[in-house]
């Protein structure tokens, strides 16, 4: 075959037609929040199941408690051991993950569709009648305690753990969900047992059941798993507001030798139910998240100082953070972050982004948007985040049509409420001897020395 | 029982592309995946790193599309990535159906055409790059040179899998322009690739969109085949000093490759001693003696020869000697009796439910299409899915047990104690420095 013409690309015209899943809701007598998803593909099913109180519940002193019970509860039920509950797991191949989230846990559990009543049950289980043994419990912690010491040797964890600090001081939001090894080193197992009677309430809680079944087949294994879940009345976790305070400008952990200096640069900026939501999706893809924003081709692509940079909002239902994480070789720091700085301001004053920005950040978040329901578990975890922050069942079909009424003014507008360079806390996890000389020029002040916590 | 298969259509065109599709029209997307059979393994010493470089480059640009290769793709809503192994070197998109055209454009083109918009500037761009991946992955990682000190005792000098696919940084700076067009010319091209597409897409006019984007491409010679040996008599052992706070072991031994006869044994093996809190290892080290915070096995399993590695890190003030002994116990229980018919129960239960889950998405590393690729590129056979799944269901206590005895042997393995700086002495006794970066 021959005579292709190659000058030009094919050109991809309208966009192809998909359905997006309809969620069912449904409430047991207990109270619990059920939300079913049809989907008709591989016979595999996934359950969520989201217990409010992550991290954020975690009371001043007791940093790491929520982390600490969501690890306990998979150590066994009643008088099954931890290792008969591994077992059964992996007798019917399942996945099954616990994710402390800031403001809820995640629980998660995916298996072939005809062991789904087993797995339901198993979930249920544990999150109704977990063993919470002293030895267990020793143990756990322990090795929460081990893992707080091995994240020292990782500068992208030392710098998460210093950043989240530097954003939030002493608010809940200001630490990992691990905690501190000052607080983890005083928990108890009563309150671990505390924690758990008083969190883990049907009345509070979300599940997400997706598969290959009927909206009544869906809903018929969570009855069956958990109308048995008793709970009296929900303890409210009343999150405290987020402290104005003020950060240094720039904050360094030294590392001596390091061949890259890990950086943070961002600052608290909005939460995840505002309604300039979208907008700050299409400033953000624009500025810096995804590999055709500005700052990775400026960082990577032009000046090869980085393997890699993105911009991004950690998002909580409170106020939340707005930064750049990269790690750059350590000669070009102190230019990476004036780049940086750079184009943190100019996206709202002196280059506004073009329309051929606009129009690249808005398709790439809309017309690749089916993708993400692919599976049953990227479904159940999507479905989940609509419970997280309360957002409509019609938040999928909403969504791409919400990001195209953005322009550029919509841009240009959050861009100067929600980002600006002179707030902006820079945190370098690197060698401080080699870049010392080079960050005066930046005009950030005398950098804060942070230890390694 | 759920049927676990994976249907495809293959035809090679004239110029030596094999061309494999699935349909699957749950969702409005493509998944565009190509291998070529290239990696770290046909390069030699002096220019390692050469192949994951390379791959880089791929996405600066080609003749007819000479700027980068994201944003087209993902203005029309496309995900697109790649990446390098010692065997081999894939790129893939995922984009909805109405741009399938446009990824098959971009990928026949660099295919054909890359070299007329290979410049100085954007190579010398991508060479520093990858100087900085190659920091921030392995550098400045705790552990992360590990593999780079286990692979080179495990292989000997020349022997392609002698170095890691990331290369060395001398390697990678000494690097030349001229390099990158005879690699391209001897391995880029149809007859050393495979194309396979998967999803919203019907089988005949796949075909016809293949033909015609990918048909006047001009064949090249196929490259002869790498082929190397290994073997150890002996249990080396070495120790090397990193930035971290807790002492860690690694074992490996050299195994069978690919597909070979006790390759699936091993990776039972591997779930059977570190995978889950169930595992033999997990429940000694970790659960019941406290000894060490973590423990993994794996059976990386490659076209030339495998190996098998043991992790376990040490839990504070414990030691490696102490974990060593353990995981010998286990070693010889496993040699001497097998696993028990529960365990290999389990194990089954867990396979049948992973290879479930890998029909679960089109496109990206792992998904139908890059599977359908690897068994095209690795085993000649784009349905070799049931196959594979058959080898582990056909696995015995017997077979297993006898791929323990013959493989993972005391006397001929490397043990690679990390230690903290300046503690040479948490190592295993007699092991010897060595220095890697």
């Amino acid at each position: 075959m021959s005579g292709l013409d190659r000058s030009r690309p094919p050109t991809v015209v309208g966009d192809p037609v998909f359905t997006f899943p309809r969620i069912e809701r449904h409430t047991l007598a207990n109270g619990l929040q059920v939300r079913t998803v049809e989907h008709m593909t591989v016979p595999v099913v996934t359950m969520v199941l989201d217990v409010e109180g992550g991290s954020l519940a975690d009371p001043h002193g007791r940093e790491g408690l929520a982390a600490l019970t969501a690890d306990m509860v998979d150590e066994g039920v009643g008088e099954l051991s931890t290792i008969d509950i591994s077992d059964a797991m992996a007798r019917i191949g399942a996945d099954y993950s616990a994710d402390v989230g800031s403001d809820t846990t995640r629980f998660t559990l995916t298996t072939l569709t005809r062991f789904a009543d087993r797995g339901a049950s198993l979930l249920a289980d544990l999150l109704m009648r977990p063993s919470m043994r002293h030895s267990d419990f020793d143990r756990v912690r322990q090795l929460r305690l081990d893992r707080l010491q091995q994240l020292k040797d990782s500068p992208a964890g030392v710098a998460e753990r210093a950043f989240l600090r530097l954003m939030y001081a002493e608010h809940p939001y200001g630490h990992l969900s691990i905690g501190t090894a000052a607080a983890l080193g005083s928990v108890t197992l009563e309150e671990v047992v505390a924690f758990h009677v008083a969190t883990f309430q049907p009345a509070h809680s979300t599940l997400v059941v997706v598969g290959p079944l009927s909206h009544e087949g869906l809903l018929g294994i969570a009855q069956k798993a958990f109308s048995g879940w008793s709970g009296f009345a929900p303890l409210v976790h009343t999150p405290a507001s987020v402290v104005p305070h003020s950060p240094p400008r720039l904050a360094i952990v030294p590392r001596p030798g390091a061949a890259q200096s890990q950086l943070r640069i961002g600052h608290l900026s909005a939460t995840r139910n505002t309604p300039d939501y979208r907008a700050l999706l299409v400033m953000n893809a624009v500025l810096g998240g995804q590999f055709v924003s500005r700052i990775n081709l400026k960082l990577r692509e032009e000046k090869g100082y980085t393997y890699g940079a993105r911009t991004g909002f950690d998002w909580h239902r409170g106020l939340s953070p707005f930064s750049l994480e990269t790690s750059v070789h350590t000669a070009a720091t102190a230019d990476a972050i004036a780049d940086c700085l750079t184009e943190f301001g100019a996206i709202s004053g002196p280059k506004p982004p073009t329309s051929d920005e606009l129009a690249m950040a808005k398709a790439s978040l809309t017309k690749g948007y089916p993708r993400a329901f692919e599976t049953a578990e990227q479904v159940a975890r999507s479905v989940g985040q609509l419970a997280l922050y309360g957002l409509p069942d019609s938040y999928f079909e909403d969504f791409i049509p919400g990001v195209n009424a953005i322009g550029q003014e919509d841009v240009v507008d959050v861009a100067a409420r929600y980002v600006d360079p002179s707030r902006a806390v820079t945190l370098i996890v690197g060698d401080y001897q080699a870049i010392e000389a080079s960050l005066a020029p930046l005009g950030l002040g005398a950098p804060q020395i942070l230890p390694v916590e | 029982m759920d049927s676990l298969a994976l249907s495809y259509t293959k035809r090679t065109l004239a110029n030596g592309l094999d061309v494999i599709v699935h349909e699957d029209h749950h969702i409005p997307i493509v998944a565009v995946n190509i291998w070529y059979h290239v990696g770290s393994k046909n390069e030699r010493p002096g220019r390692t790193g050469f192949a994951h470089l390379f791959e880089h480059l791929m996405f600066e640009g080609s003749q007819h599309h000479d700027s980068g290769y994201f944003p087209p793709l993902q203005a029309a809503g496309g995900q697109v990535n790649g990446s390098t192994s010692t065997d081999r070197t894939n790129y893939w998109e995922v984009v909805p159906t109405n741009a399938l055209e446009l990824a098959l454009w971009m990928e026949s083109d660099r295919m054909g055409y890359l070299l007329p918009a290979l410049t100085q500037t954007r190579f010398e761009n991508q060479r520093d790059v990858v100087l900085n991946e190659r920091r921030q992955n392995y550098e400045n990682r705790p552990y992360g040179l590990a593999l780079v000190a286990l692979t080179e005792a495990l292989f000997p000098e020349g022997h392609p899998y002698n170095w890691l696919t990331i290369g060395s940084s001398q390697d990678i700076q000494a690097m030349r322009l001229e390099d990158v067009q005879a690699f391209f010319r001897t391995y880029y091209h149809p007859a050393n690739a495979s194309l396979a597409l998967a999803g919203n897409i019907d089988t005949g006019r796949a075909f016809d969109l293949a033909g015609q984007y990918f048909g006047d491409l001009a064949p090249g010679p196929v490259p002869s085949p790498v082929s190397a040996s290994a073997s150890l008599d002996r249990d080396v052992r070495l120790v090397f000093e990193d930035r971290v706070e807790m002492p860690r072991l690694y074992m490996a031994w050299l195994t069978p490759a690919m597909f070979a006869e006790h390759d699936a044994e091993l990776d039972l093996v591997s779930d059977l001693l570190a995978n889950g809190k169930t595992s033999r290892l997990y429940r000694t080290l970790v659960y019941e003696q406290r000894l060490a915070l973590d423990v993994s096995a794996h059976q990386s399993s490659r076209e030339l020869g495998s190996f098998f590695l043991l992790v376990a890190t040490a839990a504070p003030g414990r030691s490696l000697v102490d974990i060593a002994a353990i995981i010998d116990i286990a070693l010889q229980e496993l040699r001497d009796s097998g696993p028990s018919e529960s365990e290999m129960e389990r194990s089954r239960a867990q396979v049948e439910a992973h290879f479930m889950y890998r029909l679960q998405t089109v496109g990206g590393f792992g998904g139908k299409s890059d599977q359908l690729n690897s068994y095209n590129v690795l085993r000649g056979d784009p349905g070799y899915f049931s196959a594979d799944l058959a080898r582990y269901r056909d696995a015995t206590i017997e077979t297993v047990g006898a791929a323990a005895r013959q493989y993972l042997a005391f006397d001929r393995r490397v043990t690679l104690s990390v230690v903290p700086r300046g503690q040479e002495r948490l190592a295993l006794p007699g092991s010897r420095p060595v220095v890697v970066s």
